[in-house]
């Protein structure tokens, strides 16, 4: 025999511990232990199989949810910036927008099985999917929210020469470009929503109706974010109210998330997907509460930036997880499938003439 | 007939959906109907399968799952034979093999009958009608005892309440694909034969039809980084030729062919094993009215569809995505809204 051969049955148990989240026995200590004492939903499967495949998609997607609603967040500042007449407040979203959007397409780049095949995702565009919506929308955004940025080193070139008509013309075209960048980051900051529900991953799924208003809210939070760690106190009024208006859509969203979808809100309240979203919610609440209550201090301004940041990493990570852990386990996708059959098939009994084809998805 | 639980609805116009995807003078929707009440668990699909595709090895491993070691569809296995152990004999209202020679007579004559020999010998053998249990002595196997798996005792007393499960399982080729649907580069396309192929040329690995599938089929390999499922063996089928899986079956399990004609020929094989007394057989995916508009590739099963660790009731993803864009949109207006509100809304 080959010594190093793998024990026999490590793959099963490999793969076990990883559909249910960890060996047996918690590893981590009393915390690790603690899901297993839920008492088990009734119902069949495949040797406790998943159904489904989980994500092959890794940190990498979750924290491009991230930085692509940063970037949205931040562009929507600078434009306020601009167009009420703050440069500090522009130049610090331009400028954020710019590493967000450029992190992103480095983390999108990165994901994919075959890297070097990118741009076979500029072959097509279809509406149906999320994906190549999204490669569309990334394409508009990225180099608007690129020339906005580039448009703020205009004060440092030469006043003559070629360059200085880089520096007379710069200006107005960063102005046009913000304006565009501006334009399509709702779109940026609230597509990624859709590409997680437009999935069979059942609590990605069931939570459509909910999950872009949380992205959206997250998004705005993280772009006031940014301005509050860059721009004075005294000029971070419109940062503080988004990042009140921010937080509030996402609390109210991600509240109707854990408590609207039953059996599916689970896997957003328990494990690491649960502690994730709640510590992004304590974030958030620190976040805000430090921006209204600092108003003069810039370090504690600087503080619920940061938090307010940490806050849209925390529910990223949080949401993606949420999903991936649904659709490990088998129950998510058995159970309510289970439910919705028997409703149907109830409903038929009831009344044998009316069949009006699959039933139509549960709204709100 | 077709389906016990659902009476017969008006017969749809038929969907097409390869001429849906533009295929003009389509051949008719080629697929697979698995009917795992005649499978014997021998994996020649599997085998034939990987050999035909040049589908790389998963390894060898034992899985502790009954005779499966496969465990899933993966990218190197497109087709996966499930077994199932279950406390309970075949066709659960009927004792095992009542009725026939091997099981407890029925009769006298029967007993008489099965300690005899089905073909001619010129002497009338055995003992005479009248005495059963000597008659059922005599057709007692008498081997050695063996490891075998459970059931397989070889003699009526010693068969317990089992009954084993063993179904070939395979890309469903959905008749509204969510892999399809979800694909950003194209690499995912419709044959003229109503199946869903992957270009491993286009593809580029990104992921998205992993996770859109309703079944678990599609799958990324690790070291290839390109995702890979059945093709119906679509380089056969053009050719004229079955897929290697459906020639390889010994026992007709695996059944090739035109998709109306299959799912005749499904719901008649129901009829008959209702008939015959295996009240719990039904079909799974033959419907056009499921939530995936019906499988190119369905089955007859004997038990509910998750025991086989499928789902029991599919849904193609975007069937919501209409729904999924708007709220979107409210939610991007709502975020305009808030970064306006937030610059005009004070004054500083």
């Amino acid at each position: 025999m080959n010594p190093e051969r793998p024990e026999t049955g490590d793959r099963f148990r490999r793969f076990r511990d990883q559909a249910t989240g960890g060996p047996r026995e918690g590893r981590r200590g009393g915390r690790g232990g603690e899901e297993l004492n839920v008492p088990r939903a009734e119902f069949t499967s495949y040797y406790g199989r998943p159904v489904l495949k989980p994500p092959v998609w890794t940190w990498e997607i979750a924290a491009y949810l991230f930085t692509g609603g940063l970037a949205a967040g931040s562009s929507l500042l600078a434009a306020g910036g601009q167009v009420t007449g703050r440069p500090e407040v522009r130049r610090a979203g331009r400028i954020a927008a710019l590493g967000a959007v450029t992190a992103s397409a480095v983390l999108l780049v990165k994901d994919l099985g075959r890297p070097e095949r990118f741009h076979h995702m500029l072959r097509v565009a279809k509406p149906t999917s999320p994906m190549s919506v999204g490669t569309w929308i990334l394409t508009a955004y990225g180099p608007a929210a690129g020339l906005a940025a580039l448009a703020e080193a205009a004060p440092w070139l030469p006043e003559r020469g070629p360059l200085g008509l880089a520096r007379r013309v710069l200006p107005p075209v960063g102005r046009a470009a913000g304006l565009a960048a501006a334009a399509t980051a709702p779109a940026l900051g609230t597509y990624t929503a859709v590409l997680l529900a437009d999935t069979a991953v059942p609590s990605w799924h069931e939570a459509y109706p909910h999950l872009p208003l949380v992205f959206a809210g997250s998004a705005l939070a993280s772009g006031a974010g940014v301005g509050l760690l860059a721009v004075p106190p005294a000029q971070a009024g419109p940062a503080r109210r988004m990042a009140m208006a921010g937080a509030a859509l996402e609390l109210f969203a991600a509240h109707q998330v854990e408590n609207r979808l039953g059996l599916l809100g689970e896997p957003y309240r328990t494990g690491r997907a649960g502690r994730l979203l709640r510590a992004g919610r304590a974030l958030t609440a620190a976040g805000v509460a430090g921006a209204l209550l600092g108003r003069r201090s810039r370090a504690v301004a600087a503080l619920s930036g940061a938090a307010l940041l940490a806050a849209s990493v925390a529910t990223r990570f949080g949401v993606f997880q949420a999903g991936v852990a649904s659709a490990r386990d088998p129950k998510y996708t058995v159970l309510p499938q289970r439910e919705r059959l028997d409703r149907r098939r109830a409903a038929e009994a009831a009344d044998p003439d009316r069949w009006a084809g699959p039933a139509p998805a549960t709204e709100l | 007939m077709v389906d016990q639980q659902r009476p017969p609805a008006m017969p749809a116009p038929a969907y097409d959906p390869a001429a849906e995807a533009g295929w003009a003078e389509a051949p008719p929707r080629m697929g697979f109907f698995t009917d795992t009440s005649v499978c014997i668990g021998c994996k020649a699909c599997e085998v034939a399968c990987k050999e035909w595709n040049g589908v790389p090895t998963s390894g060898l491993d034992l899985l502790g799952m009954s005779y499966d070691n496969t465990g899933a569809l993966t990218a190197n296995s497109w087709r996966h034979v499930a077994f199932v152990e279950q406390p309970r004999p075949a066709g659960h209202r009927t004792p095992p093999f009542a009725g026939t020679p091997t099981g407890d007579p029925v009769s006298a004559a029967s007993a008489a009958r099965a300690a005899g020999t089905t073909n001619p010998t010129g002497t009338d053998p055995g003992l005479p009608p009248g005495d059963p249990p000597a008659a059922a002595r005599m057709t007692e196997f008498l081997g050695m005892p063996a490891a075998g798996p459970p059931g397989r005792t070889g003699s009526a007393d010693g068969r317990s309440e089992f009954r084993w499960l063993m179904m070939s399982d395979v890309c469903k080729h959905c008749t509204r694909a969510g892999c399809l649907d979800v694909c950003p580069t194209g690499a995912l396309f419709r044959t003229e034969f109503g199946t869903v192929v992957v270009q491993e040329d286009i593809c580029n690995g990104c992921g998205y039809c992993v996770s859109a599938c309703p079944y678990g089929v599609i799958d990324r390999r690790a070291d290839d980084g390109r995702v890979w499922k059945c093709t119906l063996c679509y380089d056969r089928i053009g050719a004229g030729l079955t897929p290697a899986c459906a020639q390889a079956c010994p026992t007709e399990s695996i059944q090739y062919g035109p998709l109306d004609e299959l799912r005749e020929r499904a719901a008649a094989r129901v009829a008959t094993l209702h008939e015959r007394g295996v009240p719990e057989a039904r079909l799974y995916g033959h419907d056009p009215d499921d939530g995936v508009g019906g499988d190119g590739a369905f089955f007859l099963l004997l038990d509910e569809p998750e025991v086989y660790g499928l789902p029991p009731d599919p849904q193609v993803t975007t069937h919501d995505l209409p729904r999924m864009w708007r709220r979107a949109g409210l939610a991007a207006l709502a975020m305009a809204a808030g970064a306006a509100a937030a610059f005009l809304g004070g004054r500083r």
